[in-house]
């Protein structure tokens, strides 16, 4: 339970080497009725940083991100996005969430809506974009994920990757500060994991900042800056990709690594 | 059955009133109980709260109830409404729209947390949310049952004849008074007229339905 927690001396990764913190958490303390979820978490994420979030299933991964744009609220502790720490509810809450994307697992997208319509929701609703420049925005979008072609489809009609690539379109629309990705893979059949992978190895390609809770291995290696162990509500152990894949210190990660890397 | 032909004239003004009573009653109801179903699903407690104490009270007492509340209870405190239907309209309201918030607030619940999750998360607001997004979803839900909630309001529409006002059942009434031979032909008559409103309702709910379907 009380691993302590593994820094890597030096530090080479730390947010500040990629410029700004643009996240921060700070002491963040969340529980779930008798669950500790989140256990005194610290963590700064940098402008243009690509970080990724692996761990066992229960380790509060998803949780931690959730809690980035307050779809989980905290206990404790505070989180700062871009310096401003996050507004409780109301209009500042649903302002900052227009700056924070956010793909899900099971990609939500408005069951109702056509792929169009879901990626300019927000820009015409949020922001204010007029309907034409929205729709021109969007299309733009839909290309740079590859399914322009499906624009005027119902969500149901697509596969689960064109789902979460559509998802993915619709998160950029509102060119979010940082984009947060809660097992965007874990949802999609084996052969379709890798066009939405693509899509996100271009984006951290773009400088995009990224928090991606996954366990694909081949995208922390590709795209990531620095990779985030947690176990246990805890960040065990932090790290480049290589030094975490090749030499993990502590017990928790060379245990998780060994169950993921062998089959 | 010559007799109910005879009267027809008389049937119809009670048929207008009585659809009148349903269509008004039915439109503020849906409106208002829409209303109340986004304040039992709202962030702030205070809101949640006056929607359950509003529903719990227009569910739970019996119309004849909230009728003699609006026509003699108001006015005995100094509260005068006009006369006529009015009262009739507001004590049906308020019966009915409990009913609605019920049935919405089921289909606002049939809807994916994801979906609201999704809508938050592009920094839509909690009333954007319910309306760009949540209520479209549940509209294919909640059809059926406000149906169900719009004939029994037709049909509830009769206890305004105990309260002076002429509609349908109070017409039948008279009727059967002035044609103490017909009786069962007369109040036959009623009936059918009841069903002239609520058949075609389930119809036009069928074809509702079937045009709000998609896919999820």
């Amino acid at each position: 339970m009380d691993d302590p927690i593994e820094n890597r001396g030096g530090d080479p990764t730390a947010a500040g080497a990629l410029g700004d913190v643009l996240v921060e958490l700070r002491h963040v303390n969340k529980h779930f009725g008798q669950l500790h979820v989140l256990r005194d978490i610290d963590l700064e994420v940098g402008q243009g940083e690509v970080l990724v979030v692996i761990g066992p299933s229960g380790s509060g991964k998803s949780t931690l991100c959730r809690a980035i744009n307050r779809l989980e609220t905290i206990d404790s502790g505070t989180i700062l996005i871009d310096g401003v720490p996050l507004p409780e509810e109301g209009k500042g809450l649903a302002k900052l969430r227009s700056d924070v994307g956010m793909v899900f697992q099971s990609f939500n997208l408005f069951a109702h809506k056509t792929v169009l319509d879901n990626v300019t929701l927000g820009p015409i609703k949020v922001r204010g974009v007029k309907r034409e420049a929205a729709r021109k925005q969007a299309m733009e979008l839909l290309d740079r994920v590859g399914v322009a072609d499906q624009a005027a489809k119902l969500p149901a009609q697509l596969s689960g990757g064109q789902q979460q690539r559509v998802a993915i379109a619709r998160a950029l629309a509102m060119h979010p500060k940082v984009m947060l990705f809660d097992e965007p893979t874990s949802a999609l059949d084996p052969e379709m994991i890798n066009e939405v992978l693509d899509v996100m190895v271009q984006l951290a390609g773009e400088g995009i900042t990224m928090i991606v809770v996954t366990h694909e291995m081949g995208f922390a290696r590709k795209a990531a800056h620095r990779v985030v162990f947690m176990a246990d509500g805890q960040i065990v152990e932090q790290a480049t990709p290589e030094e975490f894949f090749t030499n993990p210190r502590s017990e928790r990660a060379k245990d998780f690594l060994s169950k993921i890397l062998t089959h | 059955m010559d007799s109910v032909i005879e009267a027809l004239p008389v049937y119809l003004d009670g048929f207008r009133l009585t659809l009148y009573l349903a269509a008004i009653s039915g439109a503020l109801s849906l409106v208002l109980g829409t209303v109340l179903a986004a304040f039992r699903v709202s962030p702030l407690r205070s809101l949640r709260l006056i929607g359950t104490l509003v529903v719990e009270v227009g569910r739970n007492t019996p119309l004849t109830l909230v009728f003699i509340f609006f026509v003699f209870i108001l006015p005995g405190i100094g509260i005068i409404l006009p006369l006529g239907t009015l009262p009739a309209i507001i004590a049906l309201t308020v019966y009915t729209s409990a009913f609605v918030c019920e049935a919405v607030r089921s289909g606002i619940n049939s809807v994916g947390i994801g979906q609201a999750e999704a809508a938050r998360a592009i920094g839509l607001g909690s009333v954007q949310t319910l309306t760009l997004v949540v209520l479209p979803q549940a509209l294919r839900t909640v059809v059926p049952p406000l149906i169900n909630v719009l004939i029994a309001l037709t049909k509830n529409t009769s206890v305004a004849a105990g309260f002076a006002v002429v509609e349908l059942t109070a017409t039948g009434r008279g009727l059967a008074r002035d044609y103490p031979a017909d009786v069962i032909w007369m109040l036959l008559g009623v009936a059918f007229f009841y069903l002239v409103i609520t058949i075609p309702a389930g119809a036009i709910a069928g074809s509702i339905e079937r045009r709000v379907v998609f896919s999820r």
